[in-house]
């Protein structure tokens, strides 16, 4: 709260800062005589004050916790030395939540930790009361000393604008750096995590494991502690979704793109495009929602009654396995991961088959070949390139598809080519295990990271071939 | 070669067109066909959401039964369930099991009302209160349809003695049907004719006002650097390879990366509006990138030609005449970009999303449900009756995405330029 009256207080004064600046410039010297217009030297005096004191501020505001915490922990007391790792985390967390005012968990403390824990609240909100102090009292100087710095520099041949201009220009490049930034932060949080992972669990076991049984590594008791992390079973399963969903979206999003932008009046293309926008708008619960509780029930019912009609004759273990095929198959998550990337592919399609020039079909047409022929002689190999690279680009959404898989797919691993098995993938595994309880030291946690970068890594490279293929192919005709 | 051969060819050719045409109709029907069976199956499940049945009933507040010294330990439930009894005329039986299968037919919020109208005004003690609330869930469904006779009684939730009560209460007018207004006002609930979606919406709301005030100054900023700043060369080139590769990275990773960087490094709260709307933001920043520097690529060069040779610095050619002629397509770019964040899920179940909150957020940074996590939640519920809430709850957010998406179009179409 006193970080938010802070942030307003420093935002008043920058203004009356602003006007100030802006009078003294004025003041100085009649305006046409001035390098600059007068309120960039408000400006210029304005950001002098303002920005460095708000990103202490703000600094501290996101870091100023943690920063705490860690300073907290440095030295447990003796009751705590000797506690489990899960009691010592209550322990802190307790110490922060006394701290902070809010009610800690229900925990019974023996009395020594009760003390140890009363010392260390104590500690910590002095610690907050004091970096909180030290923090505004910072921001203050940075403000105050900001504005005597720029202040007596006001003056007519002061390049006001040329500064403010490297002031923005400093801003967007801090904007841009954010995109860059993001790749570093998801490759340096996956790839900690998953070392850590990879620490108790060997790389090629979890990459060539048959064997995934995360579940077991709940307890160190137990006898088959350690579980087993072979992913093998993961990546099967997210494949066979990906193949089937192929299977549906390929051919349907690619004759939609060559009948939209080959076949179709402009007024028949105007309302189709969009309507296919809608589909490809729908948010992926929504489509999970409808697996789960349409298409996998409609299949079940329909694989039921072959079923029923198969046994007792002469295929009568096949009639038996298809009566107690259930709603959770990789068909029904494949089927419809199909229907969600028919517009992907589509738009992606139609904008390579676009780019075509017209002259290739104009060429065509002039030796008597049909629109259907020119299509598939003369277009689609010229379009080929692009069109692959849009299957990539499916391929790779197909992989990362979350919400689809875990609504429907099942959560059995096993390695199977059976489209009517249930199937499990590497996605609703990472949501299987980051939804339950979490201990960041558990090989059963940190098993998601690994799943996470290897999902990274592979759908990084499927991207960077489709791109470089999209492109390639773009500079071909131009 | 005859002319007959040559007919016959052609005829072939001709055939082979009209079968490839009809395919290109045939791709198209099978596209639209899933769209309608998509939004028909989620309307058809979903409608009976927003329609519901409330029974107005009168409890007659026995002192001798309530235990005035603990107000909130008394079970008013179960009075106001031999109430109803007596009401219908039923004799109940010696261990009270007719007054306790009478009070399964309405709402555990009558008791709740009950207690807070005591609280208030302890003399109500004795007298006689009309209140009006929800039936509970099971009725409803029978109301509906969903819970039929003909299915038998080990099967349903319902008696057959409770089926009778609850048509004769709704024969003589003490149950009514209306429009679910608590389905819009109210929010999470582990009783289904108490849930709605109001918690959600407010939470969606938040997390998307969190997601914009950073993605959208952040990425146009970017996009205004690298098309009209940067230096064209290695630099900006990888930057453009690496944001068209992080615009295509599947959502649960940002999940992971919000996991780890802000509530494992920075502590942020978990389930918060604040940290999903950052996930959202850094999820969002890639294509609001991508289309704020295609719509700037769209302006034309004589546009920054004349501004600089007005004597314009380049700042001010770009913030005062090439950034606001994009600026149509800059916002069409935002809002789909919004829309999209709006309906994704996966990376908020990694930050910890699906815990069961009832109520309204407090704040940005204290538990808060948002609709597509509803959504999957409640699909995942036991109790029928979240079905339909489910594909209601649906239907507002996709209500709310084709809103946006619209004024995307709207924008586009009214505001864009063609040079």
């Amino acid at each position: 709260m006193s970080f938010t009256l802070a942030l307003a207080v420093l935002l008043a004064f920058s203004a009356g800062v602003y006007v100030l600046g802006r009078r003294r410039a004025v003041a100085q010297a009649p305006a046409e005589t001035l390098h600059s217009l007068p309120g960039y030297y408000g400006t210029w005096v304005a950001l002098w004050t303002g920005v460095p004191a708000a990103l202490i501020l703000v600094l501290f505001l996101t870091a100023g916790p943690r920063l705490g915490e860690a300073l907290l922990s440095a030295d447990p007391p003796s009751a705590v030395a000797t506690l489990p790792a899960e009691t010592a985390q209550a322990f802190w967390s307790d110490a922060q939540a006394l701290a902070d005012g809010k009610t800690p968990s229900n925990i019974q403390w023996t009395p020594e930790q009760r003390a140890a824990l009363d010392a260390k609240a104590q500690q910590a909100r002095s610690f907050n009361a004091f970096s909180g102090i030290a923090a505004i009292a910072l921001a203050a100087v940075l403000a105050l000393g900001g504005f005597l710095l720029a202040w007596p520099r006001v003056a007519p041949t002061l390049r006001a604008r040329n500064r403010v201009e490297g002031w923005i220009n400093l801003a967007l490049m801090a904007c841009s750096a954010a995109a860059v930034l993001t790749t570093v932060g998801i490759v340096a949080s996956l790839l900690y995590e998953a070392l850590r992972f990879f620490a108790s669990v060997s790389p090629i076991d979890f990459l060539f494991g048959l064997q995934w049984q995360p579940q077991i590594a709940m307890r160190d008791d137990q006898v088959a502690a350690k579980g087993a992390f072979g992913a093998v079973p993961l990546f099967a399963g997210t494949f066979l979704v990906m193949i089937i969903a192929m299977c549906v979206a390929a051919p349907v999003g690619l004759f939609c793109a060559i009948y939209l932008s080959e076949y179709a009046r402009p007024l028949t293309r105007g309302v189709i495009k969009p309507l296919l926008e809608i589909l490809a708008g729908v948010p992926t619960v929504v489509y999970g929602f409808f697996a789960a509780l349409t298409v996998g029930p409609l299949f079940r019912g329909f694989f039921n009654y072959i079923g029923s009609w198969l046994a007792e004759g002469p295929l009568d273990p096949l009639g038996q396995y298809l009566m107690g095929v259930q709603n959770e198959m990789a068909l029904t998550a494949g089927v419809v991961m199909g229907i969600m990337l028919i517009p992907y592919i589509s738009s992606l399609s139609d904008d390579v088959i676009n780019a075509v020039p017209q002259t290739l079909r104009d060429g065509s047409y002039a030796m008597g070949a049909t629109k259907s022929e020119t299509v598939k002689r003369v277009i689609l190999p010229a379009a080929l390139p692009g069109i692959m690279g849009a299957m990539l680009l499916a391929i790779s959404r197909a992989v990362g598809e979350t919400m689809i898989v875990t609504m429907a797919a099942g959560s059995q691993a096993r390695i199977t080519a059976n489209p009517l098995d249930s199937v499990t993938t590497v996605t609703r595994q990472m949501v299987e295990i980051l939804t339950g309880d979490q201990e960041f030291d558990s090989p059963r946690t940190l098993a998601a990271f690994g799943l996470g970068l290897t999902l990274f890594a592979v759908t990084l490279a499927l991207n960077v071939i489709a791109l470089r293929i999209v492109q390639k192919y773009r500079q071909a005709y131009d | 070669m005859t002319d007959q051969a040559q007919d016959a060819r052609l005829r072939k050719r001709h055939a082979a067109e009209s079968r490839f045409r009809w395919y290109g109709r045939l791709a198209i029907a099978i596209a639209l066909g899933f769209l309608v069976i998509l939004l028909g199956r989620v309307v058809q499940q979903g409608y009976t959401a927003f329609w519901t049945h409330s029974i107005t009933t009168s409890v007659y507040l026995d002192p001798a039964r309530i235990d005035r010294t603990d107000l909130e330990g008394n079970n008013f439930d179960y009075i106001a369930g031999g109430d109803l009894l007596k009401r219908l005329g039923v004799k109940d039986d010696e261990l009270g099991l007719a007054s306790g299968e009478a009070m399964d037919l309405v709402s555990r919020d009558l008791g709740f009302q009950i207690l807070d109208r005591i609280k208030k005004d302890p003399s109500l003690i004795g007298k006689t209160v009309t209140l009006t609330v929800p039936v509970k869930a099971n009725a409803d469904l029978y109301y509906k349809g969903e819970i039929k006779r003909s299915t038998p009684a080990a099967d349903r939730k319902l008696t057959d003695r409770q089926m009778a009560w609850l048509d004769r209460l709704k024969a003589d007018g003490t149950v009514k049907g209306h429009f679910n207004s608590a389905f819009f006002t109210r929010s999470d609930s582990t009783e289904p004719e108490q849930a709605g979606v109001l918690g959600a919406v407010v939470g969606s709301a938040l997390m998307l006002l969190v997601a914009a005030l950073i993605a959208v100054p952040v990425g146009v900023l970017a996009a205004v650097w690298l098309e009209e700043f940067s230096p064209k060369g290695r630099l900006s080139g990888f930057i453009e390879v690496n944001i068209n590769n992080l615009a295509a990275v599947p959502s649960i990773v940002y999940g992971l990366l919000g996991l780890v960087l802000f509530i494992n490094w920075l502590g942020f709260p978990r389930s918060a509006p604040l940290t999903g709307g950052l996930v959202l933001a850094l999820m969002s920043l890639p294509t609001i990138i991508i289309a704020t520097r295609a719509s700037l690529k769209a302006v034309p060069p004589s546009i920054r030609e004349a501004a600089l040779g007005m004597g314009a610095s380049r700042t001010q050619t770009v913030f005062h005449h090439v950034l606001p002629q994009a600026m149509p397509g800059v916002m069409t770019g935002v809002i789909l970009s919004l829309a999209h964040a709006l309906g994704e899920t996966a990376p908020l179940l990694m930050i910890g999303m699906v815990a069961f909150t009832p109520g309204l957020p407090e704040s940005l940074s204290s538990a808060a449900s948002v609709l597509p996590v509803q959504v999957y939640l409640w699909e995942n519920a036991a109790e029928a009756a979240f079905h339909e809430r489910t594909a209601g709850a649906i239907m507002v957010l996709l209500l709310f995405m084709i809103v946006m998406n619209s004024a995307a179009v709207i924008l586009r179409r009214r505001f864009e330029k063609r040079w």
